[in-house]
């Protein structure tokens, strides 16, 4: 008997080891079919708790249309618009993943997802140009606001940046905690894990990473554009 | 670690061997009996016992709060304590029984152990998170509880905004335990759908499916849609106590009343956590105790499903005096009084259930009694609440803590008591004294009535919840309810005694003592590690067949 968890150690080199099913499972395709579910359910909460943001900024922009329109007019378009090519394009190197790992091609697993990863992080550095450009300013949630630009001495523009920060900063987290899984499942390919029976870690983190791109396609029309 | 997490390294698709013991099963209780191969256990019902044992020192705690206010509401005046502790008291009174009590402990203790039981299966989907559930679970109130005593909060229990985000007691880390108590609840959810779906023995059909499986299921949707929301509802006002953010303060042009539109559309639906899995219960108690088929099966199982979807849609009727517009009342209020026919559906299958069945009159089937008075009393003034002129005078009043006392607390404490004794057999493989039961049931809905009925009449005579002092025509009702709540803690003091008697000295229970269909009992009292002995069990027969209908005779033993 051995541990679930554990990853198969000896394997010949190329081989794509036997995919392990856990004792309490009657079988591969029920263990990976409940995987798969869990992880949707999983990606519903997400969705859910993003979605509160969302009726906050909704309810605040009925309270103040015309503090939001104007603060959002000093959101910068370019950046923003970069870093949404980028997530799109990390979501395809995602799907990619999964695409090679059908075919247990776990090089090219690795590679798709050091491709995502560093765009991850290419996100994350417009992100910190964005951020220190408005920390600089003065454009802060709240009480912390001192920009004294005269457009944006409107009523509603601190509620403004107080939204901005709290929804791109847990999506900003959520980046993050999709970069560590990605690496984290990125590991296993590169111990040659996956083949035709056995690719559900690839695309279950793949789904998360979906979920961070689905998410940041609409903070961007929400913050940016309207 | 215990035997249930390890794993056989099978070819693809083939069914697992039984494991490595074939001639010896221990039973769950001894398989293992170092304090690590509890603490770290995959076995749900390890995991269940623990949330068991965890739910009930909540239970202590809350209950201990509980008379503290009690006493002191006696006098008028001051009587035990400061206006300060009173307000902290009662507050940490509805945390605890709330979050720590309410939600967790029909899923967590009785579901975890019945639930894959119940589906023929090993064990849940996920046992790791199931195990993490619980430890999320304990993190949380230990962030709480340090909390609490490090000044504790005077908000009361719905934490409402812009008084939180304002009072310098110490809400943020009492907040933040309820936040990661949240995802606790999700993970629970998460596992007891995929589990469902996944994982049921060949044999059951969803229509074959015990009605206590369809309660959790319905349960685990509420949990997992509604949860999130809550969770960032209190990051936010965590944040907002924490750096002034003013997204709930009116004095920053924030909206205090998106903070009750985010707070209900969790807290509402979570009644429904903490009544689903009484249900539930209770459809399984009623069944086994009248010694007849549940009636309306799959009506009894459909309007679970129906109420966890209108539970949805009736968070308004709390903000009826929120200043929102009489459309958006009316329309609540019709949506709240859905809520009531898909119970009332349930009930009357139960009392359908009840009659012309044969009644054996044990300690469950006399808390199903209290629970069928609870949820019809207290869903008949649910249902005066839900009708808006009716909820502007009582608002906020001692009306609304008997009404939510009634049917949120009542009866699922009934149904918490009712699988305590219905299942103790079979998690425990003892029995226990059934006079002492009858009488402790006797006095704890005595005791339950005592209390609530006075606060009934308090309110309708217009006295204020949460206040600390009070005019001296309230007295006498007042004295009654504590009276009553003396009575009530004596009677859950004398099961704990009997309860805690059996489990050492009570005598070897049967597998099946009950004589009851349910799936559960078809394996031993107390059930091996891995649920049943040799291959996965097939499912023949229904769950609540008690009565061949073709017959119409009552079946003997199992």
């Amino acid at each position: 008997m051995q541990s679930s968890s554990a990853a198969p150690a000896h394997h010949a080199p190329g081989v794509p080891p036997v995919p392990t099913v856990a004792a309490h499972f009657a079988s591969l395709d029920v263990q990976q079919h409940a995987a798969r579910l869990g992880m949707w359910l999983f990606l519903a909460t997400e969705i859910l708790l993003f979605a509160g943001l969302f009726v906050c900024y909704a309810n605040y922009r009925f309270m103040f249309p015309e503090g939001f329109a104007a603060a959002s007019r000093h959101l910068n378009l370019v950046l923003g618009t970069v870093n949404t090519l980028v997530l799109i394009t990390s979501s395809f190197t995602a799907a990619m993943a999964v695409h090679y790992a059908k075919e247990a091609k776990n090089r090219q697993v690795v590679v798709m997802f050091i491709l995502t990863i560093l765009m991850a992080l290419g996100f994350l550095v417009i992100k910190y140009f964005e951020y220190s450009h408005k920390i600089h300013v003065g454009q802060l949630p709240g009480p912390y606001f001192t920009d004294t630009e005269p457009s944006l001495q409107v009523p509603g523009v601190p509620m403004y940046f107080t939204i901005y920060f709290l929804s791109t900063g847990l999506h900003g987290f959520h980046v993050i905690i999709g970069m560590i899984v990605l690496t984290w499942v990125g590991l296993k390919a590169n111990r040659n894990e996956f083949s035709a029976r056995n690719y559900t870690a690839v695309e279950l983190g793949s789904m998360y990473w979906h979920l961070v791109d689905l998410v940041w396609i609409f903070l961007f029309p929400m913050l940016y554009l309207i | 670690m215990s035997p249930s997490s390890s794993s056989i390294a099978a070819e693809p698709g083939a069914v697992p061997a039984p494991g490595e013991h074939h001639d010896h099963h221990p039973s769950y209780l001894v398989d293992g009996t170092t304090v690590k191969s509890w603490l770290l256990t995959l076995d749900h019902k390890r995991i269940g016992v623990m949330y068991l044992i965890w739910v009930l020192l909540f239970f202590l705690v809350g209950g201990i709060y509980a008379l503290v206010v009690r006493l002191e509401l006696l006098t008028p005046g001051p009587t035990i304590v400061d206006a300060m502790t009173y307000n902290r008291a009662f507050t940490m009174h509805g945390v605890v029984m709330i979050f720590l009590f309410m939600i967790p402990a029909i899923p967590g203790a009785f579901g975890n152990f019945m639930l894959p039981l119940m589906l023929g299966a090993k064990d849940v989907a996920f046992p790791r998170l199931n195990l993490l559930s619980l430890y999320l679970l304990l993190s949380g109130a230990a962030i709480a509880i340090w909390g609490m005593l490090n000044g504790g909060m005077d908000t009361g229990w719905t934490f409402y905004t812009p008084y939180s985000t304002h009072t310098t007691t110490t809400v943020a880390p009492i907040l933040f335990g309820a936040f990661i108590i949240g995802f606790s609840s999700i993970a629970t959810g998460l596992n007891f759908i995929v589990t469902t779906h996944t994982m049921r023995a060949p044999g059951i059909t969803w229509f074959r499916m015990p009605l206590f499986v369809w309660a959790m299921y319905a349960t685990a949707c509420i949990q997992v849609l509604a949860t999130p929301v809550l969770g960032l509802v209190l990051l936010l006002v965590v944040g907002e106590q924490l750096f002034q953010f003013g997204i709930f303060d009116p004095a920053r042009g924030g909206d205090p009343v998106l903070f009750q539109h985010l707070f209900w559309f969790y807290s509402h639906p979570a009644v429904y956590i903490m009544v689903l899995p009484a249900f539930g219960v209770m459809s399984e108690v009623v069944a086994a105790f009248s010694r007849k088929n549940i009636f309306g099966y799959r009506a009894v199982a459909f309007s679970s499903l129906g109420i966890a979807f209108v539970g949805f849609f009736a968070w308004g009727h709390h903000m009826f005096v929120s200043g929102q517009s009489t459309f958006n009342a009316g329309v609540f209020a019709v949506l709240t009084m859905l809520v009531g026919v898909f119970t009332a559906i349930k009930v009357f299958n139960w009392v359908g259930t009840v009659y012309k069945g044969a009644v054996d009159f044990k300690t469950p089937f006399a808390y199903f009694c209290g629970f069928l008075y609870f949820t019809v009393f207290g869903g008949m003034t649910g249902v005066a609440f839900a009708t808006a002129s009716l909820d502007v005078p009582w608002h906020d009043t001692y009306f609304v803590v008997a009404h939510f006392h009634f049917i949120m607390v009542g009866a699922t404490i009934m149904a918490f008591m009712a699988a305590l004794h219905y299942w103790f057999p079979k998690m425990f493989g003892k029995t226990y004294h059934e006079g002492w039961g009858l009488v402790s049931a006797a006095l704890i809905i005595l005791g339950f009535n005592a209390t609530f009925i006075p606060q009934f009449l308090l309110g309708n005579a217009g006295m204020p919840r949460r206040y600390y002092e009070y005019p001296e025509r309230f007295q006498t009702l007042n004295v009654a309810s504590t009276t009553g709540a003396t009575l009530l803690a004596f009677g859950f003091l004398i099961t704990a005694i009997y309860l805690t008697y059996s489990l050492v000295y009570g005598e070897k229970a049967s597998s099946n003592p009950w004589n009851s269909r349910g799936y559960e009992w078809l394996t031993e009292s107390p059930p091996p590690t891995h649920n049943f002995i040799g291959p996965q069990p097939v499912y023949t027969d229904e769950p609540h067949f008690y009565v061949d209908r073709e017959k119409a005779e009552v079946p003997d033993a199992v």
